[in-house]
């Protein structure tokens, strides 16, 4: 067997994992794996300018290609700046592995130059941690690390590395465990049979059903297996935000995404249900609003491959705990089999009854001869990219819009953090897309705030050719805080104000890359034309939109899902 | 109510502090806690007692059921269990005060462990309101020191929390 260092072992483990990119930024406790990490050519490592941003990277990454993520930083600020990163990974159960340097074991608890106890300070926000105690456990640990972060539920798992084990001096036997067992984590591999058959009864009975579809169907690669299914039954679905793509947006069963900013038909229509199937759905309050107001008239079935999401916010009348892939497969077979078929007359009533939820507020806005609307610079992009863009977005009102706006028929295109609501996301998380999607088109969705809180990572833009298209809906305000002083505070806009912005086209061109700005509505199309020809450029598209627009539907506070604004003035 | 919750743990360093963060984390409410190595000394046994809602704890037995080393776990209050804490407590004894104290840690059964001229101190094992009976039992004024296990709980009859 072959003899290797801690160091050697860790990366020949990453390359036996067959991780294609590390995203990381070395110093002092990681730099025996930095060495190991130069001696060979396989695992490629990227540099960031943040560690926070090589989480984000990585995030984005693991969203796009639906496989786990890695990063790499050292001990002390290196692994506590990924923490943000970690936390935004957990809430959107993102799969991802975070190596972090350690001071040596023998330094451990002394306070230590660059010491931070990275197990305790990562805990809330990791799906698992794990240290390395003794450097011929290398290989099982990383094996596990990567085993528990992309099964079951995925999530972030960080794995502390002290100095001290993988040290060149010491050598030992290398071989990749083929498997893992543990006996204390065991996720469900079907769903339980009889639970699926009495689902399918009460779907197959419901007089006004609705479909209520969540982040788990993206991250369980089950988008066709659900698309088959609605589309056999004939029922209305809507989505969240983090649910986005796992049903195409164009498809006339669609009702658009639900919640504090989703479509008037999607919230009226799960308002009014007597029958909820929600798969990969966690029940958040941004979907539920007021959960003692949710749907009177529904019973929920409810799939999720984690039990304690069942029940957790709303009660489920049927809980159903598995991977949503082998459930929906399951009653899809169970459908075609079935005698009884929907109820014909119910269900057109049904659909009638949404149709004109649909024609009395369907997503609009007013658009003026002047000011650009931010709404319609998503949809100038959307009919640009034929809808066929990954798109990024950090946290605020572009990203609402974006959601709103960019209709999306495919999984994985749409990344944005849901769950945290990370600003600094947007960027790094473009990168780790353009990085392994460098044909397809990447749209960066930002604000003025957001894109300053990682902007660094323009750099290293540059130095990997990372030509992505930042969008920056610039209202020269934290619009979405904006927007809440208007509405809740009598406009006392705290805070909420961008002095001093810089002008981001000299930062783009500080940086080497090419700059635009758009600040008439003439231009917005054309150069926006011109903006997507430049294929090989990153270009930082700064355009100055409507300072005073908020986003519409949204729900009032503490109502049920049908209370709604659905403009300045209009409140149903 | 009241619960007791059973925990077969993986006895590794960091284990137990996943536990008890997970419930500060969620804002959850730790009453007692004791937790020791089994007879396999891979698995740790931890018993918390806690107070909740049915929903509440069954959030609390499903969140704990998530964490990775937590290999099985039991709800001894839906079931016939018997619990247990020993208490250790200082009593001022002097005069009269000694044959009194030394017939009520009698009638509780307990048993005086340290004698001085002025002090017994005597062990108490049984359920925890037992325990606070016999505290009144003696009257606060004569207490110095108290300290106490927190429950131990286990199953009646053939039901077993094992691997």
């Amino acid at each position: 067997m072959e003899l290797l260092s801690g160091a050697d072992m860790l990366i020949r483990s990453l390359q036996d994992e067959g991780i294609e990119y590390v995203y990381g930024y070395p110093g002092g406790a990681a730099l025996h794996i930095y060495d190991a990490l130069f001696r060979q050519d396989k695992v490629k490592h990227i540099l960031v300018r943040h560690e926070q941003s090589a989480v984000h990277m990585a995030d984005g990454y693991a969203r796009a290609t639906g496989k786990p993520g890695t990063v790499l930083v050292t001990s002390g600020p290196g692994a506590t700046n990924t923490i943000t990163g970690i936390a935004t990974a957990f809430m959107d159960s993102i799969p991802m592995v975070v190596l972090c340097g350690q001071v040596a074991s023998t330094l451990i608890g002394e306070d230590a130059f660059q010491e931070t106890d990275m197990i305790g300070v990562s805990r809330p926000v990791v799906k698992h941690n794990l240290s390395v105690r003794h450097p011929e456990e290398i290989p099982e640990v990383i094996r596990k690390a990567y085993y528990i972060a992309a099964t079951g539920r995925p999530g972030p798992v960080v794995v502390d590395i002290p100095k001290d084990m993988t040290t060149p001096n010491e050598r030992y036997e290398y071989a990749y465990p083929k498997k893992v067992k543990l006996r204390s984590y065991n996720p469900a591999i079907r769903g339980h049979a009889g639970q699926i058959k009495k689902a399918v009864d009460m779907l197959l009975a419901a007089r006004r059903p609705i479909i209520y579809a969540g982040g788990g169907v993206i991250l369980g690669k089950a988008s066709d297996q659900l698309t088959e299914l609605v589309r056999m039954l004939g029922y209305p679905i809507t989505n969240t935000l983090m649910g986005i793509g796992c049903y195409p947006a164009s498809d006339k069963q669609h009702l658009g995404w639900l919640g504090m900013h989703g479509t008037y038909e999607a919230n009226m229509a799960m308002h009014h249900s007597d029958l909820i199937l929600a798969v990969g759905a966690r029940f958040d309050d941004r979907v539920t609003n007021a959960t003692e107001k949710f749907c009177p008239g529904a019973r929920i079935i409810h799939v999720d491959i984690d039990p304690a999401s069942i029940s957790k916010t709303v009660e489920a009348d049927v809980p159903i705990v598995g991977p949503v892939d082998a459930v929906l497969k399951e009653m899809l077979s169970l459908v075609k089999e079935a005698k009884q078929k929907p109820d014909a007359d119910a269900l057109a009533a049904w659909w009638k009854q949404i149709g004109e939820w649909r024609a009395f507020h369907g997503m609009r806005y007013e658009t003026s001869d002047d000011v650009i609307k931010p709404q319609e610079v998503i949809e100038t992009l959307h009919r640009l990219t034929n809808g066929e863009a990954f798109v990024t977005s950090d946290v605020g009102q572009h990203q609402m819009f974006a959601a709103q706006y960019y209709k999306f028929d495919k999984p994985n295109r749409w990344i944005n953090s849901g769950g945290l609501g990370t600003m600094g996301f947007g960027l790094p998380a473009a990168m780790g897309v353009k990085l392994t999607h460098p044909d397809d088109e990447v749209l960066c969705i930002t604000g003025e705030g957001s894109i300053q809180m990682n902007i660094q990572e323009l750099s290293t833009c540059k130095q990997y050719n990372l030509p992505v298209k930042i969008i920056n809906l610039n209202n020269q305000a934290l619009g979405m805080v904006k927007q809440w002083q208007d509405m809740n505070y009598e406009s006392r806009h705290s805070q909420s104000y961008m002095e001093s912005l810089p002008d981001f086209i000299k930062l783009a061109e500080a940086y080497g890359h090419k700059g635009v700005r758009i600040d008439s509505k003439a231009d917005l199309e054309s150069k926006l034309k011109e903006v997507l020809a430049m294929k090989d450029d990153l270009v930082f598209v700064d355009i100055y939109v409507d300072r005073f627009e908020h986003v519409y539907p949204m729900q009032v506070a503490r109502g049920s899902m049908k209370d709604m604004w659905l403009s300045k003035t209009e409140r149903v | 109510m009241r619960r007791i919750i059973s925990v077969l743990l993986e006895n590794e360093p960091g284990a137990l502090s996943r536990v008890v963060g997970l419930f500060s984390q969620r804002n959850y409410n730790i009453e007692t806690l004791t937790v020791a190595p089994t007879e396999d000394e891979t698995l740790s046994r931890l018993t918390v007692t806690t107070t909740g809602s049915d929903k509440v704890i069954e959030q609390i037995t499903k969140q704990l059921n998530k964490l990775i080393e937590v290999v099985k776990l039991v709800d001894l209050t839906e079931g016939a269990h018997i619990e247990r804490e020993l208490m250790l407590i200082k009593l001022k004894a002097t005069g009269s005060q000694r044959a009194e104290i030394k017939r009520t840690v009698d009638i509780f059964r307990g048993q005086i462990v340290d004698v001085t001229s002025s002090v017994y101190t005597v062990q108490l094992a049984g359920d925890s309101e037992k325990l606070d009976g016999f505290i009144q039992a003696v009257g606060t004024s004569g207490v110095l020191e108290v300290v106490r296990t927190g429950v131990s709980g286990i199953a009646r009859g053939e039901k077993v929390l094992s691997l």
